[in-house]
C-alpha cells in the first residue's frame, strides 16, 4: 500500500516535473554554487535542496531525474519481457527439442556473469549513453524472463484445458500467445515490477560509473558521480540523488510484493 | 460402415537404449450410435490410445498404424490442417481432471463461444444464445448466470459439465470419454453418466467410454475392450464379456469387483504387477501374473482369437477349447 502511494507520487513527479520543479534542471545560478538546503532566499531564490558545484536547483534536477528513472524502467523492463516471454514460450513449447537448449543454455551463460559486469560490458560494445544503458539493462534482466515463463509455461502445458484447446484445432501460435500465456501472467507481473527497481538501480550504477546518462542530463546516478569530490565538504549533494534512488527502489519493491501476496495462487491461503 | 476403424496401432516412447510400448497393436472398430468401453488398469494404454487417435500424442512419442480411419477417411495421409477440423468438430473429447480442462483465464462463456465460433461461426449473440443452450442440454442449473463465470468458480462436477457441453458443441458424431467419472463425487458420477448416455442417445454419436470401473461399462456400454499392458486382451460384448470371461485377465478383473466378494475377508487379486518397459516377458504378457500359466504361454505371444463371438489373446481361453 505504502509502495503504492510512493509510487504514485512518483509518477506524478515525472509527468508534471515541467510544473512542480521550481527551475529548469540545467539552469546555473553562478552565484549561488554549493548552497545547503534551507528555505532562506539566495539573490531573490530559494533552493529547498540547495545547490550543486555548478549552482543547479537539486529539487528541481531530482523531479527531473524521475522522469528519467521512470522512461529507463518502462522501457529495460518493456523490453527484457517482451524478449523474455517470447524466448520463454518457445523454449516452453519446444521442450527437448535444439531450440531450448540454444534458448537455455544462452540464459544460462547470462546468468554466470554479474549482472553489472554484463552491463558494462554491454554499454562497452554499444557505447555510452542513456538509450544504449537501457538496452543493456534489458538485456541482463533477460534470463529471469525467460526462465520464469518457461517455467510457467511447462507447469500450464501439463494440464487438460491444452490438450482441449489443440483438439478444438488451435495451432501452436494461438496456443502459445491465446492459451497458455494468459496463466503464465500472474507471477510476470510480479517480475516485471521487481525488475523496475533493478533496472533503476542499474541506470544509476551506469550513471555512476559514467556509462549511462551523460551530462548534464539530470539522471540520479550521474548527479552522485558528478558530486563525488564533495562528498566530504557539502553532504547534500551525494545524499540526496542516493536517497532518491533508495525510495524509488524501495516503492518498486514493496508494490511488487504487495503483487505477488494478490496474484500468486500458491501464496494464497 | 464403422465410424471409426482403427488397424494395428501401435504407440511408443523411446527410454533409455529401447523404447516403451504404450500401445501396442491395438484393432478395433465403432460404428455410429455404439457405446464402446475401454476398461484396464492405469498405464494401460487406454488413455494414450484414445489421444493417438486425436493426433495428440507429441514428440518423441511415436504412432504407427496400419489402418487409422474416421467415417472412411483415412487420417494419416490426411493433411494437418485438414485432420484437426475434422477432428475438432466430428469428434469431441472429455478429459479425466474437470478442474484442470477448463483455461482459467477465460470465462465459461468465452470458452464455449470460441469452440462455436471455430467450427460454426454466428454472431456474437448467436453464439452466446447457443453457449446458453448448450449449458442447459448439460442441465447446468441456474444456466445464465454460469455463463459468465470462471471456471474456478465452479464445482468439480459443474466444470466437467462445461467441458462436456464444449465437447458437444459442434454436434460431433463420436465422443471419447476418458475417465469422466474418475475425479467426481459417487453421487455426481451417475448423473454424469446418465447425461453422457442421454446425450448419446439424443444425438445419435458414437461413445468411447475409457475407464477403469467395471461397474460402468457393465452399465452403459454395448461392447467392451479390456486392456493390459497396451494390449487388447479380449473384446466383447459387453453382457458376454460379465456373464463368460474368455481371458484369465478379464476373469480376474471381475472377481477382484467388491461386488463379488460379498463375505470375504480380502478382496480376490492377481498377484504380480503389469510389465513395464524393461520386463515385458517374451510369451503371453500376463503369462507372470496368470494362475492358468503353461509353458506354450511363457514361449510365444498369441494372437487375438476368436472364441465364440468375442475376441480373446489367449492360448486356452475359458471355458472353450485349446487355440493350436
Amino acid at each position: 500500500m505504502l509502495g503504492l502511494v510512493v509510487l504514485g507520487l512518483l509518477v506524478f513527479c515525472a509527468l508534471f516535473a515541467d510544473v512542480i520543479a521550481p527551475y529548469s534542471p540545467s539552469e546555473q545560478f553562478r552565484d549561488a554554487a554549493l548552497r545547503p538546503p534551507s528555505l532562506a532566499p539566495v539573490g531573490g531564490h530559494v533552493f529547498i535542496l540547495g545547490t550543486d558545484p555548478v549552482g543547479r536547483d537539486i529539487l528541481s534536477r531530482l523531479i527531473h531525474g524521475t522522469r528519467l528513472s521512470l522512461v529507463i524502467g518502462i522501457v529495460a523492463v518493456g523490453l527484457s519481457l517482451t524478449g523474455g516471454v517470447v524466448l520463454g514460450l518457445v523454449a516452453g513449447f519446444w521442450r527437448g527439442r535444439v531450440a531450448e537448449y540454444v534458448v537455455m543454455r544462452l540464459m544460462d551463460v547470462m546468468l554466470a556473469l554479474p549482472s553489472l559486469l554484463l552491463a558494462v560490458a554491454v554499454v562497452a560494445v554499444l557505447g555510452p549513453g542513456l538509450a544504449n544503458a537501457m538496452y543493456a539493462i534489458a538485456i541482463v534482466m533477460l534470463p529471469h524472463f525467460v526462465r520464469l515463463t518457461r517455467g510457467a509455461v511447462l507447469g500450464e502445458l501439463a494440464k487438460e484445458y491444452v490438450q482441449a484447446s489443440r483438439l478444438a484445432g488451435a495451432g501452436t501460435a494461438r496456443l502459445m500467445f491465446d492459451t497458455v500465456l494468459p496463466n503464465c501472467a500472474a507471477p510476470l507481473i510480479v517480475q516485471a515490477t521487481l525488475g523496475f527497481s533493478s533496472a533503476i538501480l542499474d541506470a544509476a550504477a551506469l550513471g555512476f560509473l559514467g556509462l549511462g546518462a551523460q551530462p548534464p542530463t539530470p539522471e540520479w546516478g550521474s548527479m552522485l558521480a558528478s558530486a563525488l569530490e564533495f562528498i566530504q565538504s557539502a553532504w547534500w549533494v551525494v545524499t540526496l540523488p542516493g536517497l532518491a534512488i533508495l525510495v524509488t527502489v524501495l516503492a518498486f519493491n514493496l508494490t511488487g510484493d504487495g503483487l505477488r501476496d494478490a496474484l500468486d495462487p500458491r501464496l494464497k491461503r | 460402415m464403422s465410424l471409426l476403424e482403427v488397424g494395428r496401432l501401435t504407440v511408443e516412447f523411446p527410454a533409455g537404449d529401447g523404447a516403451l510400448v504404450a500401445v501396442d497393436d491395438v484393432s478395433f472398430s465403432v460404428a455410429a450410435g455404439e457405446v464402446v468401453g475401454i476398461v484396464g488398469e492405469s498405464g494401460s494404454g487406454k488413455s494414450v490410445t484414445a489421444l493417438s487417435l486425436l493426433g495428440l500424442v507429441d514428440e518423441p512419442g511415436r504412432v504407427r498404424a496400419d489402418r487409422l480411419a474416421f467415417a472412411g477417411r483415412d487420417l494419416q495421409t490426411m493433411a494437418e490442417r485438414e485432420r484437426r477440423r475434422l477432428l475438432g468438430g466430428e469428434i469431441g473429447m472429455i478429459f479425466q481432471d474437470p478442474m484442470t480442462s477448463l483455461n482459467p483465464s477465460f470465462t465459461v462463456a468465452f470458452q464455449l463461444m470460441e469452440a462455436i465460433a471455430l467450427h460454426e461461426g454466428g454472431s456474437r449473440r448467436e453464439r452466446r444464445a447457443r453457449a446458453l443452450q448448450l449449458l442447459k442440454d448439460v442441465e447446468i442449473a441456474d444456466a445464465e448466470r454460469r455463463l459468465d463465470v470462471f471456471p474456478h468458480q465452479l464445482s468439480g462436477g459443474m466444470s466437467q459439465r462445461v467441458m462436456v457441453a464444449m465437447a458437444i458443441a459442434c454436434n460431433p458424431r463420436l465422443l471419447i470419454a476418458d475417465e469422466p467419472t474418475t475425479a467426481l463425487d459417487v453421487t455426481v458420477q451417475a448423473q454424469m453418466l446418465a447425461l453422457l448416455l442421454r446425450l448419446q442417445r439424443e444425438r445419435s454419436m458414437a461413445l468411447v467410454l475409457i475407464t477403469h470401473d467395471l461397474g460402468v461399462v457393465a452399465e452403459v456400454a454395448q461392447r467392451v475392450l479390456v486392456m493390459y499392458a497396451g494390449q487388447i486382451v479380449e473384446s466383447a460384448a459387453s453382457a458376454e464379456l460379465f456373464a463368460a470371461p474368455r481371458h484369465p485377465y478379464t476373469e480376474a478383473l471381475l472377481a477382484s469387483l467388491p461386488e463379488r466378494n460379498a463375505g470375504n475377508r480380502r478382496l480376490a487379486s492377481l498377484p504380480g504387477v503389469v510389465p513395464g518397459a524393461y520386463d515385458r516377458p517374451r510369451g503371453c504378457l500376463l503369462s507372470p501374473r496368470c494362475p492358468y500359466v503353461r509353458e506354450r504361454c511363457r514361449a510365444s505371444r498369441p494372437p487375438l482369437f476368436d472364441v465364440g463371438t468375442s475376441l480373446a489373446r489367449c492360448y486356452y481361453p475359458l471355458g472353450a477349447e485349446p487355440r493350436p
